[in-house]
């Protein structure tokens, strides 16, 4: 059996590709708790450790560039472990015959968005390949930061009547990347969301400490891919109200053509926060007080439910399951 | 089996158009179809316009549904 | 948008009181379309029916009804060094444990498309490029609208696999089998577009059956399934069209002509019926020159279901998908044994994915 291209969309088959493969052969505590993002400790000292790889087809699309993707990435990953992001590594797989020009603005982009996010590029390492061995430029960054003393945030600690809110539209930075493919002919003057989260997170977390429960950044696979992660690893059911969750009509619109849910679409400049119901209308109104989180909205809340499902209930005053997203989002016609 | 989608003609260019579907526009083929004009509303199936969507509403779809019920008398 | 009004949840909360007030309890409804499946599951609208209202998945998704010896139809002609083209609907298929995807990850060349009009971006190459076509009345004439450039063209290098499926036929075979107890019918809107009105009036004359041409939105399909029971429960029959904003009783005359400039009626084989006489579409010996099967030599091979797997139930409203021994166990969206737990408008799928 083949890698094929379902196992990178963050769907099921990648969870099955992690659990049978990776975690088996590396199996140890820390790996276990949540994967992609670790937390280390040094005496009382909590140090947040994520990494990712960004291989972006096209490398630049409105609103985003591999360089942008690859800083706020990984910043938006040690913000959801209650972290002040502080270092990062960058390191590079350059096809031969690749423009150094291109090059050149994708680092510039890179050392831009690391200054807004105030952190430091500190160490890295490049490697070419031959001509026809890499699309252009992959970018693999890594970071540490320290974990905010009063913060205790983790994808298991979501409890029934907790809240869950999203900071801003769902499904734009997928959305927008597929229609930039140009495969299938269609246009949308939406740009991504891509942005670091620095400044709408690390206040909240300061502010409410242990009444955040969970941050994550749903970014491949989407909101229905994280909404069960969670539901997973907290052993919770969640239920969701369709009309309550923010989309931009472009979005809505370009998935309903090609028959995708645009709950299954990446985004790279939101988080999904379970938080305690007592502070949800405070929360709510600080989210709101930051340009990034205008938009944000409660969509549903936590409950208790053994099968650990999803229930969205629907705007047509109907009641539907929300899985995990599949694997790749392909246009049908039916 | 057939995702078809409502959208409104923006700009005609001998057998293509250019559509507004919600926001998203796409360059359809019109080899299915005859005398469109711009600001029609359309079905797009696939690419192609099949169909010119004629005003109808909601209401009016219930209205008909009641002269079906009187004829039917349920 | 247009479609708006037809979404106004106020207008399907009444109708999905209407319906309940009805006591539709025992009445067993198909949807023959695989999109007002999903619709149907994805608006939510499956969960919250009265239960004693049974409403069973026909044979409207293309995935679905497509036979294994179509599907090989595929891989046969990627053993030559070909581009196919196909909708994304058939890349995750399997068949014997392999699916198209399996082999572009083995390095076939194999593109995904929205529009089959998108092929025309492949041909300027020296590679035969051939187009796998599946669907309906619907979808048939989109393809031969793309032949149309490739003739006028003069284009060599292209072919067509043509599985294309009538849907009239496929709903006499469901009716007159002894097994089916269907008692009303909730028609694809937008074969019927391109179709009109008249092809279905055989179901209410020589069935007795009710059945209602419906659009794809909630407050479309709800109206569908009220005025369903309402003509069962008063056992007066009509044909009605509940879709004239795309639906004219003579369908779209140009698309129709320009279909069987290129096609015409043949049998054809598919899941769940078998051989069904005049079901399926073939190009007219004048173009066959465009037939990839000829063209390419492909020696069509019957295979037979996985064992177990009872889609052909499903697909013929036999059975709903849990009642089917894989379901839910083996057959799963991760580990699909049959077309419809692969395709997200297969019954199985949308059944597993949007809660039955």
């Amino acid at each position: 059996m083949e890698i094929n291209l379902e196992h990178g969309a963050g769907g099921k088959l990648t969870h099955e590709l992690f659990n049978s493969i990776f975690y088996k052969a590396f199996k140890n505590k820390i790996l276990e708790k949540a994967g992609d993002k670790a937390i280390l400790r040094f005496g009382s000292t909590r140090i947040a450790f994520t990494t990712d790889a960004f291989v972006m087809a096209p490398k630049k699309v409105s609103g985003c560039t591999i360089g942008k993707l690859s800083v706020t990435g990984t910043v938006n990953d040690l913000l959801t472990c209650g972290a002040i992001p502080m270092y990062l590594s960058a390191s590079f797989i350059i096809e031969e015959g690749y423009p150094i020009a291109n090059l050149s603005e994708i680092v510039r982009d890179m050392s831009e968005t690391a200054k807004i996010s105030g952190v430091s590029i500190v160490t890295g390492d490049t490697k070419v390949v031959e001509r026809g061995k890499a699309d252009g430029v992959y970018v693999i960054t890594s970071g540490i930061g320290k974990v905010i003393k009063n913060s205790n945030v983790s994808g298991s600690n979501a409890e029934p009547g907790d809240v869950i809110v999203v900071s801003g539209p769902v499904g734009t930075h997928g959305t927008v990347v597929m229609l930039a493919r140009g495969e299938f002919g269609l246009y949308s003057s939406v740009s991504s969301d891509c942005c670091p989260l620095n400044d709408l997170v690390i206040p909240l977390i300061k502010k409410y400490g242990k009444k955040i429960k969970v941050i994550r950044d749903p970014t491949r696979g989407g909101l229905a891919t994280t909404l069960n992660e969670i539901a997973k690893e907290s052993k919770v059911g969640m239920v969701v109200e369709e009309s309550k969750i923010p989309v931009l009509e472009e979005v809505k619109s370009a998935c309903e053509v090609l028959g995708i849910d645009f709950l299954s679409m990446a985004n790279e400049g939101i988080m999904v926060f379970i938080v305690d119901a007592k502070i949800k209308e405070k929360f709510l109104k600080d989210l709101r007080n930051n340009p990034k989180g205008r938009l944000a909205s409660v969509i549903g809340k936590v409950v208790s439910d053994k099968e650990k499902k999803v229930v969205l209930s629907t705007s047509v005053g109907g009641e539907r399951i929300l899985d995990m997203a599949k694997g790749l989002p392909l246009p049908r016609i039916c | 089996m057939c995702l078809g989608i409502p959208g409104k003609v923006e700009v005609i260019k001998g057998k293509e158009a250019v559509v507004d579907l919600g926001g998203v526009k796409r360059k359809v083929r019109l080899d299915l179809v005859e005398d469109l004009s711009q600001g029609d509303y359309v079905i797009v199936h696939a690419g192609f316009v099949i169909q010119k969507l004629t005003k109808e509403e909601a209401k009016d779809l219930l209205n008909a549904i009641e002269e079906l019920g009187e004829a039917m008398n349920w | 948008m247009v479609t708006e009004s037809f979404r106004d949840p106020s207008l399907s909360q009444l109708f999905l009181k209407k319906i309940s007030e009805l006591k539709p309890e025992g009445i067993n409804l198909m949807e023959v379309c695989g999109t007002h499946t999903v619709n149907i599951s994805r608006f939510g609208i499956r969960r919250v029916l009265p239960k004693g209202l049974r409403i069973v998945s026909g044979p409207g998704c293309p995935v679905c009804v497509t036979s294994d010896s179509d599907l090989f139809k595929s891989f046969q002609v990627l053993e030559k060094d070909v581009i196919l083209s196909t909708f994304g609907d058939m890349i995750k298929v399997p068949l014997k444990r392999k699916t198209l995807l399996n082999l572009k990850a083995e390095g076939k060349d194999i593109r995904v498309v929205y529009s089959p009009f998108d092929t025309i971006n492949f041909l300027n190459n020296n590679k035969e490029v051939v187009f796998f076509g599946v669907g309906f009345e619907t979808t048939s004439p989109t393809v031969a609208a793309l032949l149309d450039y490739v003739v006028e063209h003069n284009v060599r290098n292209f072919s067509i696999i043509s599985s294309f499926k009538l849907i009239p036929p496929a709903l006499k075979a469901l009716l007159s089998s002894k097994d089916s107890k269907i008692d009303g019918l909730i028609l694809p809107g937008h074969v019927s577009t391109i179709i009109g009105t008249k092809p279905y009036e055989f179901i209410v004359k020589d069935y007795g059956i009710p059945s209602v041409i419906t659009g794809f939105e909630p407050v479309d399909i709800l109206v569908s399934i009220y005025l369903l029971i309402r003509m069962i429960k008063s056992k007066k029959p009509l044909l009605v069209n509940a879709y004239p904003r795309s639906v004219r009783p003579e369908g779209n005359k140009k698309a129709q002509k320009l279909l069987y400039k290129y096609f015409e009626v043949s049998d054809a084989s598919w899941r769940g019926f078998g051989y069904l006489r005049e079901s399926g579409l073939k190009l007219k010996d004048s173009f066959s020159n465009y037939d990839a099967e000829l063209k390419l030599g492909i020696k069509p091979e019957n295979i037979d279901e996985p064992p177990g797997c009872r889609c052909a139930d499903v697909v013929r409203g036999i059975i709903t998908p849990p009642e089917c021994p894989l379901y839910g166990k083996v057959c799963t969206p991760g580990n699909p044994i049959g077309p419809c737990m692969v395709s997200s408008e297969g019954a199985c799928a949308a059944y597993y994915n949007y809660g039955g």
